[in-house]
């Protein structure tokens, strides 16, 4: 039996003991699990995925457990109307495929023509080890001139594969502000898939927070129409073996757009990280604006990390810029603080910490914004006590 | 017992020798002012007593208020009183000024065996100390440096060393980079600072701040070495008939 026949092979046992759906989902997942059967999971060899190598999840036989997710409904009594949407954004590969083949819960966002939702929107996935697989999906539909806020946060502890796919759709002057916090546990395998069909003059800003795992992948990818404005923030911060990668997609595919970029990333140990940065300006996007940035503090010697932009620009008449720094604590502001007496471990954790502070200051939810500035607060201590 | 003694120090940086053989005593309640041309070696003076990594210390011994000073680090330096004003004060974005002060402020009481302030106390001197160097109190909000005027980052140093209140200052070219105005109140801030407990080390280039900081002993140094030292008339001296009155060429800054 071929590796992929083998991978597939335990993947459709798992397939077949779903208990069976109405036939618009049955139909829906049997046609996603028969696309996952002919791509199989990716190796190093496919370009996307040089730098991450998923055979510790193509080897596992993780099982499904079943878990509620407050907030989330049965696909099945998704309206029509709300139904058609599921997988028409997110691009199509292996992992895709294998969440909407094991589709069943659904966190539905519907936010009506112009409303304002001031409050946070919060979905909360959470696992609980035991080799589970879990394939949280979360559609996002915001409807013309609405406003609206929503936090995706992954928790869990003990050992388990998380694969989780969203997708948002923003209507004509819509504003989201979108935050995933990936936080799963040190063991845990963690792949998701966000991607936002932006209307025009759409305000769309995602944060994207990447703490835990094992090994964690995020594909974020943003399709923008004429005058949309697409910001991608986001923070990764990893240590030990943990593996992070980022990989961003942003699609001018109308004039007048304008797209802002930053992502920061620290590690620690051996632990490694990629970004990978592509913008599309088709030839119809004239006067797109587009700025990305990368950087990276790398605390030791063992870590690694690849950064690499991809633009791809096909019209004449547009302004994008990209840049990437990778490098250490500065020896002047160390010796800086020492002087004023402060140790150098408690001068380390502040520089580190000083590092992460804009990405932090962008999030306007305040209680994650304090959370996440008392996590990062205790993870630089940990680091900087030994 | 002097407050600090310097006996015979070398340093260099990478295997370019710096220091050539450096003696200097100073007492609790003295001033006294380093001159001397660009490359002469001040700045290495004044980062090696404060414990700059960069410099090696090749020869000699240096005793601060008894002890080997060249055995500590640069954050026990500071928590036994040295303080170094930052020629080029480092600019450091995302520390805020007042977060960074305190943590610095209450390190250093803690290590002298004194209660650390609350914010309110902390405010409170924080407040006071910068209505005398003429401070915007919008400045402590800011990250440290950073976005600051040249004059700003110099005010915002002897700012610092009026909050953390050295035994030991030494002030490395605090005047550079300033206009007259500027160059007195940082001076006057200074002056208020002179204490019979507290000595300076003032380095300068040039005699102008040694009008308002008016030292007790002048010392020449040249190419790694004092080559002259004096009272305050000394400075006068140089300031009339230059360093070449002395002998003294000087060097290409390095």
């Amino acid at each position: 039996m071929t590796a992929l026949a083998e991978q597939t092979g335990h993947w459709l046992e798992e397939f077949t003991k779903q208990k069976p759906a109405d036939p618009w989902l049955q139909k829906l997942r049997e046609h996603a699990f028969l696309r996952f059967t002919e791509l199989g999971f990716p190796t190093t060899h496919d370009e996307d995925w040089r730098f991450t190598n998923v055979a510790a999840i193509a080897r596992s036989r993780f099982a499904a457990r079943p878990v509620t997710i407050p907030g989330t409904v049965p696909a099945s009594t998704l309206r029509d109307a709300d139904r058609d949407h599921l997988g028409k954004y997110a691009p199509e590969n292996a992992f895709v495929a294998l969440n909407t083949a094991f589709l069943d819960n659904v966190a539905l966002v519907r936010i009506a023509r112009g409303a304002v939702v001031e409050k946070p929107i919060r979905i909360e996935y959470s696992a609980s080890g035991q080799s589970a697989h879990l394939h949280p999906r979360t559609l996002i539909l915001v409807e013309p001139d609405a406003h609206c806020t929503i936090v995706e946060t992954y928790r869990g502890t003990g050992k388990y594969f998380t694969n989780a796919v969203t997708e948002i759709v923003a209507g004509d002057a819509a504003v989201v502000d979108h935050y995933k916090i990936q936080q799963e546990s040190p063991e845990a395998f963690h792949i998701s898939t966000t991607q936002a069909h932006l209307g025009r003059s759409a305000n769309f800003t995602s944060h994207s927070i990447s703490l835990g795992a094992a090994l964690a992948r995020n594909d974020i990818g943003a399709t923008l129409s004429e005058g949309t404005e697409a910001t991608l923030n986001g923070l990764y911060v990893v240590n030990g073996t943990q593996h992070i990668d980022n990989h961003t997609s942003i699609d001018h595919a109308k004039p007048h757009g304008t797209s802002h970029e930053l992502y920061k990333g620290i590690l620690d140990g051996k632990a490694s990280a990629v970004f990978n940065g592509r913008i599309l300006v088709r030839k119809d996007a004239q006067k797109t604006d587009s700025k990305q940035t990368n950087k990276n503090l790398v605390l030791s010697d063992d870590a690694v990390i690849d950064t690499k932009p991809e633009l791809q620009i096909f019209a004449d008449d547009v302004r994008c810029t990209h840049g990437a720094t990778i490098g250490q604590l500065d020896a002047e502001s160390m010796f800086y603080l020492q002087s004023r007496g402060i140790g150098r471990d408690q001068a380390r954790n502040l520089l580190t910490y000083a590092f992460a502070q804009d990405i932090v200051d962008r999030i306007k939810v305040q209680d994650l914004r304090d959370s996440l500035e008392r996590v990062l607060f205790e993870k630089f201590h940990e680091h900087g006590s030994h | 017992m002097p407050l600090l003694e310097i006996k015979n120090l070398h340093a260099r940086v990478g295997d370019r020798e710096i220091l050539k053989g450096i003696d200097l005593t100073v007492n609790a309640g003295e001033v006294h002012a380093i001159m001397g041309p660009n490359g002469s070696g001040k700045s290495t003076l004044a980062q090696v007593l404060a414990g700059r990594e960069l410099y090696q210390v090749t020869a000699g011994q240096v005793t601060y208020d008894g002890q080997d000073l060249l055995e500590l680090k640069p954050e026990d330096r500071a928590r036994a009183g040295i303080f170094l004003a930052f020629q080029y004060p480092v600019e450091i974005p995302g520390v805020s000024n007042m977060y960074f002060l305190k943590a610095a402020l209450n390190t250093i009481r803690k290590s002298r065996g004194m209660e650390e302030l609350d914010a309110m106390d902390f405010l409170n001197l924080v407040r006071e100390k910068m209505t005398l160097m003429k401070m915007d109190q919008a400045l402590l909000n800011r990250p440290v440096n950073t976005g600051f005027s040249g004059g700003e980052k110099k005010r915002n140093e002897i700012f610092q060393m009026a909050v953390l209140e050295p035994r030991l200052a030494v002030l490395d070219e605090t005047d550079s980079g300033l206009d007259i105005d500027a160059l007195k109140l940082v001076a006057a801030g200074v002056n208020t600072m002179r204490d019979p407990a507290r000595a300076m080390i003032v380095v300068t280039h040039y005699q102008r701040l040694l009008n308002e900081i008016v030292p007790d002993y002048v010392h020449v140094l040249a190419d790694g070495r004092i080559v002259k030292s004096g009272g305050k008339e000394l400075a006068l001296e140089l300031e009339e008939g230059g360093y070449a009155a002395l002998g003294i060429y000087e060097e290409a800054e390095v």
